[in-house]
């Protein structure tokens, strides 16, 4: 009753164990995963996968970081900006940072106005999630330009230090990036789904045929996480660290 | 039960939980900002990155993808397989290390 007793596993877990309740799920027929819809596990399986080549970036990253005899770059004052005065040490990341967990806010909450069938909340706080993001973007691309002209960092070099400095930050924060600009695109489109009422007439799909629902948005959600999700360990590993 | 409602139901839960996350993930990210700002070093700098780090992903996972409120079936699928990840880390860094010595050994010699 109290909300301490509210926990995950409540429904889950009412009459069997943990346990038998997953060799249940998992050796009944045709749905492993229950009450959760096709296409919101198929989000899950891709995400772990992208988990996987995520992990190989970075650890293939702490490989290179940890075996080079050539002092590594300071990232602290390698992404200093200074407005005038005295350059504050990785002020522009943590604003990207700040930009992209606000974003993942405004996602939530376009989750659960879907879900309520409130189109127009959904459709405006999927906007801003894409605005957040096209922000995140900019800026990274005003970042690599400051490093690329500005301090002249290469892929194969860099005046700071390790040459290994310039190819692991453009793969990783490049691939982020890229998974950012991919999913502002993914935004969009499922912004006008939801405005154009697709989720409420069952429109069908252009390339599906099939008929969408509001589940799209929670799926776009996790997406659009995972995407803050690996900002956080790229934010710990490779500006922090 | 299990086939009708799923097309129905989503995650839906109260909006304060995610305000508060929301909120709690603003001071960790602040948290790991201050790390750098202030200038922590050694283990006290790694470990409260690693701390941060963490905190915040858990919270992302568990509130803003709902795993917390998913089927344990899902819960384990996802989070058993990332566990290999950590021998990989572990074998790469055993390796990074035997690499650094090598250099070291064959730099200082001047080879």
């Amino acid at each position: 009753m109290t909300p301490h007793t509210m926990s995950n596993t409540q429904a889950v877990t009412a009459s069997k164990g943990a346990w038998a309740n997953i060799t249940a799920d998992w050796s009944s027929d045709q749905r492993a995963f229950k009450n959760v819809p096709w296409g919101k596990a198929m989000m899950w399986v891709f995400l772990l996968s992208d988990t996987f080549i995520f992990s190989c970036f970075l650890i293939s990253y702490m490989t290179v970081r940890v075996s080079t005899v050539v002092p590594w770059p300071n990232p602290s004052e390698v992404f200093a900006l200074s407005f005038g005065g005295e350059p504050i040490p990785l002020i522009l990341i943590a604003i990207m940072t700040f930009i992209l967990i606000t974003s993942s806010g405004t996602m939530v909450l376009a989750v659960n106005y879907g879900y309520r069938k409130d189109r127009a909340k959904t459709a405006i706080l999927l906007l801003i999630t894409a605005a957040f993001g096209a922000t995140f973007v900019g800026m990274q691309a005003f970042e690599w330009t400051k490093l690329i002209v500005e301090e002249g960092v290469r892929p194969w070099g860099n005046p700071m230090g390790a040459a290994q400095f310039g190819s692991t930050f453009f793969m990783i924060t490049g691939f982020h990036g890229f998974h950012v600009s991919v999913g502002v695109i993914f935004l969009v489109i499922v912004a006008r789904k939801v405005w154009r009422g697709d989720f409420d007439n069952e429109t069908r799909g252009f390339f599906t045929s099939r008929k969408g629902n509001y589940e799209i948005v929670e799926t776009m959600g996790l997406y659009w996480h995972f995407v803050d999700l690996v900002w956080v360990f790229i934010f710990a590993f490779f500006y922090l660290w | 039960m299990t086939n009708s409602d799923d097309h129905v139901e989503g995650q839906q839960h109260p909006l304060g939980i995610y305000f508060k996350i929301w909120a709690l993930l603003f001071v960790l990210s602040a948290c790991s900002y201050m790390v750098d700002y202030y200038h922590l070093e050694g283990y006290l700098r790694w470990t409260l990155i690693i701390v941060f780090m963490l905190l915040k992903a858990g919270l992302i996972i568990a509130v803003f993808m709902h795993m917390m409120w998913e089927r344990l079936a899902l819960l384990y699928a996802m989070a058993v397989p990332p566990i290999v990840v950590l021998v990989f880390i572990a074998l790469m860094s055993i390796e990074s290390d035997y690499t650094f010595t090598t250099r070291e050994f064959f730099f200082a010699l001047g080879s």
